[in-house]
Protein backbone atom coordinates (compact mmCIF):
# COMPACT_ATOMS: atom_id res chain seq x y z
CA UNK A 1 0.00 0.00 0.00
CA UNK A 2 0.93 3.73 -0.31
CA UNK A 3 1.95 5.76 2.14
CA UNK A 4 -0.69 7.92 1.00
CA UNK A 5 -4.50 7.15 0.59
CA UNK A 6 -5.66 9.84 -2.37
CA UNK A 7 -7.81 7.85 -4.83
CA UNK A 8 -9.50 4.48 -5.41
CA UNK A 9 -7.08 4.35 -8.18
CA UNK A 10 -4.26 3.39 -5.66
CA UNK A 11 -5.28 0.58 -4.61
CA UNK A 12 -4.51 -2.24 -5.86
CA UNK A 13 -6.57 -5.43 -5.63
CA UNK A 14 -5.02 -6.45 -2.89
CA UNK A 15 -4.22 -3.38 -0.72
CA UNK A 16 -7.82 -3.22 -1.24
CA UNK A 17 -9.03 -6.75 -0.11
CA UNK A 18 -6.45 -6.42 2.93
CA UNK A 19 -8.42 -3.44 4.09
CA UNK A 20 -11.64 -5.03 3.87
CA UNK A 21 -9.98 -7.83 5.65
CA UNK A 22 -8.80 -6.36 8.29
CA UNK A 23 -11.92 -3.75 8.68
CA UNK A 24 -13.78 -6.84 9.15
CA UNK A 25 -11.94 -8.31 12.07
CA UNK A 26 -12.05 -4.82 13.65
CA UNK A 27 -16.05 -5.07 12.71
CA UNK A 28 -16.15 -7.64 15.31
CA UNK A 29 -15.08 -5.19 18.20
CA UNK A 30 -18.42 -3.24 17.97
CA UNK A 31 -19.71 -5.94 20.01
CA UNK A 32 -17.24 -5.37 22.66
CA UNK A 33 -17.93 -4.35 26.21
CA UNK A 34 -14.34 -1.89 25.31
CA UNK A 35 -14.41 -0.63 22.28
CA UNK A 36 -10.79 0.69 22.01
CA UNK A 37 -7.40 -0.57 21.15
CA UNK A 38 -4.26 0.38 21.93
CA UNK A 39 -2.79 0.11 18.56
CA UNK A 40 -2.06 3.80 17.58
CA UNK A 41 -1.22 5.78 21.26
CA UNK A 42 0.70 8.76 20.92
CA UNK A 43 0.12 9.26 17.26
CA UNK A 44 -1.51 11.98 15.97
CA UNK A 45 -4.17 12.16 13.03
CA UNK A 46 -5.81 15.60 11.94
CA UNK A 47 -8.88 16.05 10.57
CA UNK A 48 -8.52 18.85 7.94
CA UNK A 49 -12.27 19.60 6.98
CA UNK A 50 -12.58 22.61 4.54
CA UNK A 51 -16.57 21.28 3.49
CA UNK A 52 -18.93 20.54 6.41
CA UNK A 53 -19.79 17.06 6.97
CA UNK A 54 -21.15 15.46 9.79
CA UNK A 55 -21.13 11.49 8.88
CA UNK A 56 -17.35 11.48 7.54
CA UNK A 57 -15.99 13.94 9.94
CA UNK A 58 -17.28 12.03 12.88
CA UNK A 59 -16.68 8.70 11.85
CA UNK A 60 -12.67 9.63 11.22
CA UNK A 61 -13.04 10.72 14.47
CA UNK A 62 -14.39 7.56 16.03
CA UNK A 63 -12.33 5.26 13.84
CA UNK A 64 -9.02 7.58 15.15
CA UNK A 65 -10.17 7.34 18.49
CA UNK A 66 -11.03 3.89 18.73
CA UNK A 67 -7.22 3.20 17.73
CA UNK A 68 -6.21 5.07 20.90
CA UNK A 69 -4.87 8.00 18.59
CA UNK A 70 -4.85 11.62 19.47
CA UNK A 71 -7.48 13.43 16.98
CA UNK A 72 -7.43 16.74 16.20
CA UNK A 73 -10.41 18.68 14.36
CA UNK A 74 -9.46 21.49 12.43
CA UNK A 75 -12.45 23.23 10.47
CA UNK A 76 -12.03 25.93 7.77
CA UNK A 77 -15.47 27.78 9.51
CA UNK A 78 -13.62 29.98 12.44
CA UNK A 79 -10.24 29.52 12.02
CA UNK A 80 -7.33 31.66 10.43
CA UNK A 81 -8.49 30.10 6.80
CA UNK A 82 -11.39 32.22 7.29
CA UNK A 83 -8.57 35.15 7.50
CA UNK A 84 -7.13 33.97 4.13
CA UNK A 85 -4.32 31.44 5.36
CA UNK A 86 -3.74 29.40 2.30
CA UNK A 87 -3.50 25.18 2.39
CA UNK A 88 0.08 25.10 2.64
CA UNK A 89 0.67 27.22 5.30
CA UNK A 90 -2.26 25.36 6.87
CA UNK A 91 0.05 22.22 6.20
CA UNK A 92 3.01 23.71 7.13
CA UNK A 93 1.09 24.61 10.82
CA UNK A 94 0.25 21.09 11.34
CA UNK A 95 3.28 19.50 10.00
CA UNK A 96 5.00 21.75 12.87
CA UNK A 97 2.30 20.38 15.58
CA UNK A 98 3.21 16.15 14.77
CA UNK A 99 0.37 14.99 12.68
CA UNK A 100 1.38 11.67 11.70
CA UNK A 101 -1.78 11.53 9.58
CA UNK A 102 -3.91 14.27 7.83
CA UNK A 103 -8.05 13.21 6.61
CA UNK A 104 -8.41 16.19 4.63
CA UNK A 105 -11.68 16.96 2.96
CA UNK A 106 -11.93 19.95 0.29
CA UNK A 107 -13.69 21.51 -2.06
CA UNK A 108 -10.98 21.71 -4.40
CA UNK A 109 -10.03 18.46 -6.44
CA UNK A 110 -6.77 17.82 -6.35
CA UNK A 111 -5.93 19.18 -2.38
CA UNK A 112 -5.07 15.92 -1.16
CA UNK A 113 -2.81 15.64 -3.67
CA UNK A 114 -1.01 19.00 -3.08
CA UNK A 115 -0.88 18.62 0.59
CA UNK A 116 1.06 15.13 0.59
CA UNK A 117 3.76 17.31 -1.17
CA UNK A 118 4.12 19.34 1.90
CA UNK A 119 3.54 16.96 4.48
CA UNK A 120 5.72 14.02 6.11
CA UNK A 121 2.51 12.34 7.95
CA UNK A 122 -0.17 10.35 5.72
CA UNK A 123 -2.45 12.20 4.28
CA UNK A 124 -6.01 10.61 3.54
CA UNK A 125 -8.46 11.90 1.37
CA UNK A 126 -11.68 12.19 3.05
CA UNK A 127 -13.34 13.86 -0.41
CA UNK A 128 -12.09 16.20 -2.90
CA UNK A 129 -14.12 18.33 -5.02
CA UNK A 130 -15.61 16.11 -7.90
CA UNK A 131 -12.79 14.25 -7.81
CA UNK A 132 -12.62 11.23 -5.50
CA UNK A 133 -13.65 10.04 -1.53
CA UNK A 134 -11.59 6.72 -0.93
CA UNK A 135 -12.90 5.80 2.01
CA UNK A 136 -16.66 6.06 0.87
CA UNK A 137 -15.89 3.48 -1.85
CA UNK A 138 -14.07 0.97 0.40
CA UNK A 139 -17.03 0.76 3.30
CA UNK A 140 -19.70 0.85 0.20
CA UNK A 141 -17.40 -2.31 -1.20
CA UNK A 142 -17.22 -3.56 2.29
CA UNK A 143 -21.14 -3.57 2.74
CA UNK A 144 -21.96 -5.01 -0.20
CA UNK A 145 -19.55 -8.01 0.96
CA UNK A 146 -20.93 -8.53 4.05
CA UNK A 147 -25.09 -8.84 2.80
CA UNK A 148 -24.00 -10.61 -0.66
CA UNK A 149 -20.77 -12.91 0.30
CA UNK A 150 -18.61 -11.52 -2.47
CA UNK A 151 -17.84 -8.73 -4.95
CA UNK A 152 -16.68 -10.52 -7.79
CA UNK A 153 -19.43 -10.94 -10.73
CA UNK A 154 -21.83 -8.16 -8.76
CA UNK A 155 -23.71 -6.21 -10.51
CA UNK A 156 -23.75 -2.48 -9.23
CA UNK A 157 -25.89 0.22 -10.41
CA UNK A 158 -25.27 4.16 -9.92
CA UNK A 159 -27.84 6.06 -10.34
CA UNK A 160 -27.87 9.68 -10.27
CA UNK A 161 -25.99 13.07 -9.95
CA UNK A 162 -22.27 11.03 -11.23
CA UNK A 163 -21.28 14.11 -12.83
CA UNK A 164 -20.90 16.17 -9.39
CA UNK A 165 -20.19 12.73 -7.33
CA UNK A 166 -16.85 11.88 -6.26
CA UNK A 167 -18.52 8.78 -4.36
CA UNK A 168 -19.28 7.62 -8.24
CA UNK A 169 -15.76 7.86 -9.10
CA UNK A 170 -13.99 6.22 -6.47
CA UNK A 171 -16.95 3.00 -6.34
CA UNK A 172 -16.46 2.60 -9.93
CA UNK A 173 -12.64 2.54 -9.76
CA UNK A 174 -12.63 0.39 -6.62
CA UNK A 175 -15.57 -1.98 -7.82
CA UNK A 176 -13.95 -1.80 -11.37
CA UNK A 177 -10.20 -2.96 -9.21
CA UNK A 178 -11.96 -5.82 -7.17
CA UNK A 179 -13.58 -7.13 -10.06
CA UNK A 180 -17.55 -6.43 -9.92
CA UNK A 181 -19.31 -4.70 -13.09
CA UNK A 182 -20.28 -0.97 -12.98
CA UNK A 183 -23.31 0.38 -14.57
CA UNK A 184 -24.02 4.56 -14.41
CA UNK A 185 -27.51 5.54 -15.04
CA UNK A 186 -28.11 8.72 -15.22
CA UNK A 187 -29.87 11.88 -17.41
CA UNK A 188 -27.07 12.65 -20.16
CA UNK A 189 -26.06 16.00 -18.55
CA UNK A 190 -25.72 14.62 -15.04
CA UNK A 191 -22.13 12.36 -16.84
CA UNK A 192 -19.45 13.64 -17.05
CA UNK A 193 -17.69 13.90 -20.55
CA UNK A 194 -15.66 11.87 -20.28
CA UNK A 195 -16.95 8.90 -18.93
CA UNK A 196 -16.74 6.98 -22.05
CA UNK A 197 -13.13 6.41 -20.84
CA UNK A 198 -14.06 4.53 -17.33
CA UNK A 199 -14.49 1.35 -16.68
CA UNK A 200 -17.99 0.71 -16.72
CA UNK A 201 -21.18 0.97 -18.74
CA UNK A 202 -23.41 3.65 -18.78
CA UNK A 203 -27.37 3.94 -19.61
CA UNK A 204 -29.75 6.58 -19.50
CA UNK A 205 -32.61 4.02 -18.68
CA UNK A 206 -33.37 3.22 -14.87
CA UNK A 207 -36.01 0.80 -15.03
CA UNK A 208 -34.03 -1.04 -17.61
CA UNK A 209 -30.94 -1.56 -15.57
CA UNK A 210 -32.98 -2.45 -12.29
CA UNK A 211 -34.03 -5.95 -12.99
CA UNK A 212 -30.39 -7.16 -13.22
CA UNK A 213 -28.73 -5.11 -10.50
CA UNK A 214 -27.55 -6.92 -7.49
CA UNK A 215 -26.87 -3.38 -6.16
CA UNK A 216 -28.31 -0.13 -6.71
CA UNK A 217 -26.17 2.75 -5.00
CA UNK A 218 -28.41 6.27 -5.46
CA UNK A 219 -26.39 9.20 -5.16
CA UNK A 220 -27.47 12.68 -4.09
CA UNK A 221 -28.69 15.35 -6.52
CA UNK A 222 -25.94 18.25 -5.25
CA UNK A 223 -27.90 21.17 -5.52
CA UNK A 224 -25.54 23.17 -3.57
CA UNK A 225 -22.75 22.49 -6.79
CA UNK A 226 -25.32 22.81 -9.83
CA UNK A 227 -24.38 26.32 -11.28
CA UNK A 228 -26.38 25.67 -13.89
CA UNK A 229 -30.52 23.55 -14.99
CA UNK A 230 -29.24 19.93 -15.82
CA UNK A 231 -32.96 18.92 -15.25
CA UNK A 232 -36.33 21.01 -15.88
CA UNK A 233 -37.48 20.32 -12.25
CA UNK A 234 -37.19 18.24 -9.10
CA UNK A 235 -40.14 16.48 -9.75
CA UNK A 236 -38.97 15.41 -13.19
CA UNK A 237 -36.28 14.50 -12.02
CA UNK A 238 -37.40 12.21 -9.18
CA UNK A 239 -40.31 10.34 -11.65
CA UNK A 240 -37.68 9.23 -14.08
CA UNK A 241 -34.18 8.40 -11.66
CA UNK A 242 -35.69 8.56 -8.51
CA UNK A 243 -35.82 4.92 -6.28
CA UNK A 244 -39.66 4.33 -4.76
CA UNK A 245 -41.20 1.34 -3.91
CA UNK A 246 -42.62 0.59 -7.08
CA UNK A 247 -39.40 0.69 -9.05
CA UNK A 248 -37.64 -0.91 -6.18
CA UNK A 249 -40.08 -4.01 -7.08
CA UNK A 250 -38.06 -4.60 -10.00
CA UNK A 251 -35.07 -5.49 -8.38
CA UNK A 252 -33.96 -9.51 -7.85
CA UNK A 253 -35.26 -10.39 -4.55
CA UNK A 254 -31.85 -10.68 -3.18
CA UNK A 255 -30.62 -6.92 -4.39
CA UNK A 256 -29.82 -4.31 -1.51
CA UNK A 257 -30.36 -0.37 -1.64
CA UNK A 258 -27.08 2.14 -1.23
CA UNK A 259 -27.01 5.73 -0.25
CA UNK A 260 -23.88 7.47 0.59
CA UNK A 261 -25.85 9.95 2.80
CA UNK A 262 -27.02 12.73 3.35
CA UNK A 263 -30.39 11.45 1.29
CA UNK A 264 -32.92 14.04 -0.13
CA UNK A 265 -35.89 11.85 1.15
CA UNK A 266 -38.44 12.39 -1.67
CA UNK A 267 -35.71 13.29 -4.34
CA UNK A 268 -33.53 10.37 -5.61
CA UNK A 269 -34.77 8.49 -2.62
CA UNK A 270 -38.60 7.72 -1.45
CA UNK A 271 -39.17 7.80 2.60
CA UNK A 272 -40.47 3.95 2.53
CA UNK A 273 -37.58 2.84 -0.05
CA UNK A 274 -35.13 4.68 2.50
CA UNK A 275 -36.20 2.55 5.66
CA UNK A 276 -36.99 -0.72 4.02
CA UNK A 277 -35.06 -4.01 4.82
CA UNK A 278 -33.40 -3.54 1.70
CA UNK A 279 -31.55 -0.18 2.55
CA UNK A 280 -28.04 -1.07 3.75
CA UNK A 281 -27.85 3.16 4.49
CA UNK A 282 -27.52 2.78 8.81
CA UNK A 283 -25.59 0.03 7.78
CA UNK A 284 -23.31 2.19 5.66
CA UNK A 285 -22.43 4.51 8.57
CA UNK A 286 -21.35 1.74 11.28
CA UNK A 287 -19.21 -0.34 8.46
CA UNK A 288 -17.67 2.90 7.68
CA UNK A 289 -16.00 3.31 11.31
CA UNK A 290 -14.58 -0.34 10.37
CA UNK A 291 -13.57 0.91 7.54
CA UNK A 292 -11.28 3.87 8.68
CA UNK A 293 -9.96 2.33 11.07
CA UNK A 294 -8.63 -0.37 9.16
CA UNK A 295 -7.02 2.36 6.78
CA UNK A 296 -5.80 4.23 9.59
CA UNK A 297 -4.05 0.95 10.95
CA UNK A 298 -2.31 -0.01 8.06
CA UNK A 299 -1.37 3.23 7.01
CA UNK A 300 0.25 4.55 11.01
CA UNK A 301 0.21 0.97 12.99
CA UNK A 302 3.24 -0.17 10.89
CA UNK A 303 7.06 1.34 10.99
CA UNK A 304 8.02 4.71 9.87
CA UNK A 305 11.10 3.04 7.97
CA UNK A 306 8.44 1.42 5.75
CA UNK A 307 6.01 4.65 5.09
CA UNK B 1 3.95 -0.62 3.07
CA UNK B 2 3.56 -4.18 3.13
CA UNK B 3 1.42 -6.02 5.37
CA UNK B 4 2.87 -9.44 5.78
CA UNK B 5 2.64 -11.90 9.33
CA UNK B 6 5.68 -12.55 10.02
CA UNK B 7 4.46 -14.84 12.58
CA UNK B 8 3.96 -17.05 9.50
CA UNK B 9 0.51 -17.47 7.90
CA UNK B 10 1.04 -21.47 7.25
CA UNK B 11 1.94 -22.79 3.79
CA UNK B 12 2.64 -26.48 2.78
CA UNK B 13 4.94 -24.91 0.52
CA UNK B 14 6.81 -23.41 3.39
CA UNK B 15 6.82 -26.57 5.40
CA UNK B 16 8.58 -28.23 2.44
CA UNK B 17 11.15 -25.71 2.65
CA UNK B 18 11.73 -26.05 6.21
CA UNK B 19 12.01 -29.51 6.06
CA UNK B 20 14.47 -29.18 3.23
CA UNK B 21 16.50 -26.66 4.93
CA UNK B 22 19.91 -28.18 6.00
CA UNK B 23 20.61 -28.71 9.49
CA UNK B 24 16.99 -28.44 10.32
CA UNK B 25 16.76 -30.87 12.59
CA UNK B 26 13.63 -32.62 13.96
CA UNK B 27 12.71 -31.66 18.02
CA UNK B 28 8.76 -33.74 17.96
CA UNK B 29 7.29 -36.01 15.56
CA UNK B 30 3.69 -36.25 15.50
CA UNK B 31 3.49 -38.90 18.32
CA UNK B 32 5.29 -37.08 20.66
CA UNK B 33 2.97 -33.84 19.71
CA UNK B 34 -0.16 -36.09 20.49
CA UNK B 35 1.72 -37.55 24.16
CA UNK B 36 2.47 -34.07 24.97
CA UNK B 37 -0.67 -32.74 24.00
CA UNK B 38 -2.84 -35.65 26.16
CA UNK B 39 -0.47 -35.02 29.17
CA UNK B 40 -1.24 -30.99 29.09
CA UNK B 41 -4.86 -31.89 28.72
CA UNK B 42 -4.64 -34.20 31.84
CA UNK B 43 -2.72 -31.35 33.23
CA UNK B 44 -5.54 -29.04 33.00
CA UNK B 45 -7.87 -31.40 34.20
CA UNK B 46 -6.02 -32.06 37.28
CA UNK B 47 -5.62 -28.18 38.30
CA UNK B 48 -8.65 -26.81 36.85
CA UNK B 49 -11.12 -29.26 38.83
CA UNK B 50 -12.19 -31.11 35.81
CA UNK B 51 -11.95 -28.40 33.89
CA UNK B 52 -15.70 -26.89 34.71
CA UNK B 53 -15.19 -23.40 34.13
CA UNK B 54 -12.37 -23.62 31.25
CA UNK B 55 -12.48 -21.49 27.86
CA UNK B 56 -9.12 -22.30 25.94
CA UNK B 57 -8.21 -19.10 23.63
CA UNK B 58 -5.37 -20.16 20.89
CA UNK B 59 -3.14 -17.52 19.84
CA UNK B 60 -3.10 -17.17 15.81
CA UNK B 61 -1.65 -18.62 13.76
CA UNK B 62 -0.87 -22.01 15.70
CA UNK B 63 -1.76 -21.64 18.84
CA UNK B 64 -5.69 -21.86 17.29
CA UNK B 65 -5.15 -25.52 16.18
CA UNK B 66 -3.38 -26.62 19.30
CA UNK B 67 -6.55 -24.83 21.36
CA UNK B 68 -9.11 -27.02 19.52
CA UNK B 69 -7.05 -30.32 20.03
CA UNK B 70 -7.02 -29.92 23.74
CA UNK B 71 -10.72 -28.49 23.74
CA UNK B 72 -11.13 -32.23 21.95
CA UNK B 73 -8.88 -33.92 24.62
CA UNK B 74 -10.63 -32.03 27.65
CA UNK B 75 -14.00 -33.33 25.95
CA UNK B 76 -12.86 -36.44 25.81
CA UNK B 77 -11.22 -37.38 28.98
CA UNK B 78 -13.90 -35.75 31.66
CA UNK B 79 -17.23 -36.48 29.47
CA UNK B 80 -16.35 -39.08 26.66
CA UNK B 81 -17.34 -37.06 23.96
CA UNK B 82 -15.74 -36.28 20.67
CA UNK B 83 -15.73 -32.50 20.87
CA UNK B 84 -17.86 -29.29 22.12
CA UNK B 85 -18.28 -29.70 25.78
CA UNK B 86 -14.86 -26.86 26.45
CA UNK B 87 -15.69 -23.65 25.06
CA UNK B 88 -12.46 -22.78 22.66
CA UNK B 89 -11.62 -19.89 20.57
CA UNK B 90 -8.95 -17.36 18.95
CA UNK B 91 -7.72 -14.06 20.21
CA UNK B 92 -5.56 -12.41 18.03
CA UNK B 93 -3.10 -10.10 19.65
CA UNK B 94 -1.56 -8.31 17.13
CA UNK B 95 -3.07 -4.83 17.78
CA UNK B 96 -1.79 -5.27 21.84
CA UNK B 97 1.64 -5.78 20.42
CA UNK B 98 4.89 -3.58 21.51
CA UNK B 99 6.40 -4.20 18.05
CA UNK B 100 3.81 -2.49 16.09
CA UNK B 101 6.69 -0.01 15.02
CA UNK B 102 9.30 -2.13 14.26
CA UNK B 103 7.59 -3.78 10.99
CA UNK B 104 5.13 -2.93 8.56
CA UNK B 105 1.88 -3.23 9.64
CA UNK B 106 0.81 -6.70 10.07
CA UNK B 107 -2.36 -8.98 8.62
CA UNK B 108 -5.07 -8.94 11.79
CA UNK B 109 -5.50 -12.57 12.66
CA UNK B 110 -9.11 -13.71 13.72
CA UNK B 111 -10.30 -13.43 17.31
CA UNK B 112 -13.40 -15.14 18.45
CA UNK B 113 -14.38 -15.40 21.65
CA UNK B 114 -16.96 -18.46 22.79
CA UNK B 115 -20.74 -17.27 23.27
CA UNK B 116 -20.73 -17.42 26.74
CA UNK B 117 -17.82 -14.76 26.92
CA UNK B 118 -14.83 -15.58 29.40
CA UNK B 119 -16.06 -13.23 32.69
CA UNK B 120 -15.90 -15.63 36.05
CA UNK B 121 -14.15 -18.42 33.90
CA UNK B 122 -10.44 -19.76 33.79
CA UNK B 123 -8.97 -19.26 30.42
CA UNK B 124 -5.67 -21.19 29.36
CA UNK B 125 -3.87 -19.81 26.47
CA UNK B 126 -2.62 -21.46 24.03
CA UNK B 127 0.48 -21.10 21.85
CA UNK B 128 2.89 -22.44 19.92
CA UNK B 129 6.07 -21.50 21.14
CA UNK B 130 7.01 -19.50 24.11
CA UNK B 131 10.16 -17.52 23.59
CA UNK B 132 10.67 -13.36 25.31
CA UNK B 133 6.96 -13.29 26.73
CA UNK B 134 5.75 -10.55 24.84
CA UNK B 135 3.13 -12.34 22.86
CA UNK B 136 1.61 -12.91 26.09
CA UNK B 137 2.17 -10.09 27.67
CA UNK B 138 0.07 -8.59 24.47
CA UNK B 139 -2.61 -11.44 25.09
CA UNK B 140 -2.82 -10.36 28.85
CA UNK B 141 -3.94 -7.07 27.47
CA UNK B 142 -6.21 -8.21 25.15
CA UNK B 143 -7.97 -10.33 27.60
CA UNK B 144 -8.81 -7.39 29.98
CA UNK B 145 -10.71 -6.00 27.28
CA UNK B 146 -12.56 -8.61 26.30
CA UNK B 147 -13.53 -9.15 30.06
CA UNK B 148 -12.69 -10.69 33.70
CA UNK B 149 -11.67 -13.99 33.85
CA UNK B 150 -11.29 -15.71 37.00
CA UNK B 151 -7.69 -16.77 36.25
CA UNK B 152 -5.73 -16.88 33.15
CA UNK B 153 -3.33 -20.27 32.59
CA UNK B 154 -1.09 -20.86 29.72
CA UNK B 155 -0.46 -23.62 27.80
CA UNK B 156 2.28 -23.99 25.28
CA UNK B 157 4.14 -26.61 23.25
CA UNK B 158 7.47 -25.82 23.53
CA UNK B 159 9.42 -23.49 25.67
CA UNK B 160 12.54 -22.24 24.11
CA UNK B 161 13.67 -20.06 27.51
CA UNK B 162 15.27 -16.45 26.56
CA UNK B 163 12.53 -14.80 28.78
CA UNK B 164 12.45 -11.16 28.58
CA UNK B 165 9.56 -10.55 30.77
CA UNK B 166 8.45 -11.87 34.12
CA UNK B 167 5.97 -14.71 32.57
CA UNK B 168 6.30 -18.45 32.63
CA UNK B 169 3.87 -21.37 31.17
CA UNK B 170 1.76 -23.29 33.43
CA UNK B 171 1.64 -26.26 31.00
CA UNK B 172 4.63 -27.31 28.71
CA UNK B 173 4.90 -30.05 26.42
CA UNK B 174 8.64 -29.61 25.78
CA UNK B 175 11.25 -27.31 27.38
CA UNK B 176 13.85 -26.96 24.51
CA UNK B 177 17.17 -25.26 25.59
CA UNK B 178 18.05 -23.17 22.61
CA UNK B 179 20.74 -20.28 21.76
CA UNK B 180 19.29 -17.17 20.36
CA UNK B 181 20.31 -17.56 17.17
CA UNK B 182 18.92 -20.95 16.66
CA UNK B 183 15.02 -21.23 14.78
CA UNK B 184 12.31 -23.16 16.34
CA UNK B 185 9.61 -23.93 13.94
CA UNK B 186 6.24 -25.92 14.60
CA UNK B 187 4.59 -27.29 12.32
CA UNK B 188 0.71 -28.57 12.76
CA UNK B 189 -1.29 -30.58 10.08
CA UNK B 190 -3.89 -27.86 10.15
CA UNK B 191 -1.83 -25.38 8.83
CA UNK B 192 1.47 -26.59 7.01
CA UNK B 193 0.24 -30.35 6.49
CA UNK B 194 1.99 -32.43 8.94
CA UNK B 195 3.36 -32.48 12.83
CA UNK B 196 6.44 -31.77 13.97
CA UNK B 197 8.61 -28.84 16.05
CA UNK B 198 12.04 -28.58 13.84
CA UNK B 199 14.56 -26.98 15.40
CA UNK B 200 17.47 -25.19 12.78
CA UNK B 201 20.62 -22.90 12.83
CA UNK B 202 19.81 -18.95 11.73
CA UNK B 203 19.65 -18.81 8.02
CA UNK B 204 18.25 -15.81 7.68
CA UNK B 205 14.38 -17.04 7.63
CA UNK B 206 11.62 -18.12 9.83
Amino acid sequence: MNRHLISAADLSRDDALLILDTAEELAQMADRPIRKLPTLRGRTVVNLFYEDSTRTRISFEAAAKRLSADVINFSARGSSVAKGESLKDTALTLEAMGADAVVIRHGASGAPHRLAGWVRGSVVNAGDGAHEHPTQALLDAFTMRRRLGRLEGLRVAIVGDVLHSRVARSNVRLLHTLGAEVILVAPPTLLPVAVGSWPCEVSYDLDAALPKSDVVMMLRVQQERMNAAYFPTVREYSRRYGLDSSRMALLPEHAIVMHPGPMNRGVEIAADVADSVRSTIVEQVGNGVSVRMAVLYLLLGGSEAQR
Amino acid sequence: MHARDTAGAGSGARAGFDTARPGAKTVLGAAEIRRALTRIAHEILERTDGAADVVLLGIPTRGVPLAHRLADRLSQAEHGAEHGLVPVGSLDVTMYRDDLRLRPARTLGHTDVPPAGIDGRIVVLVDDVLYSGRTVRAALDALVDLGRPRAVQLAVLVDRGHRELPIRADYVGKNLPTSQREVVRVLLGETDGQDAVLLSEDGGGA
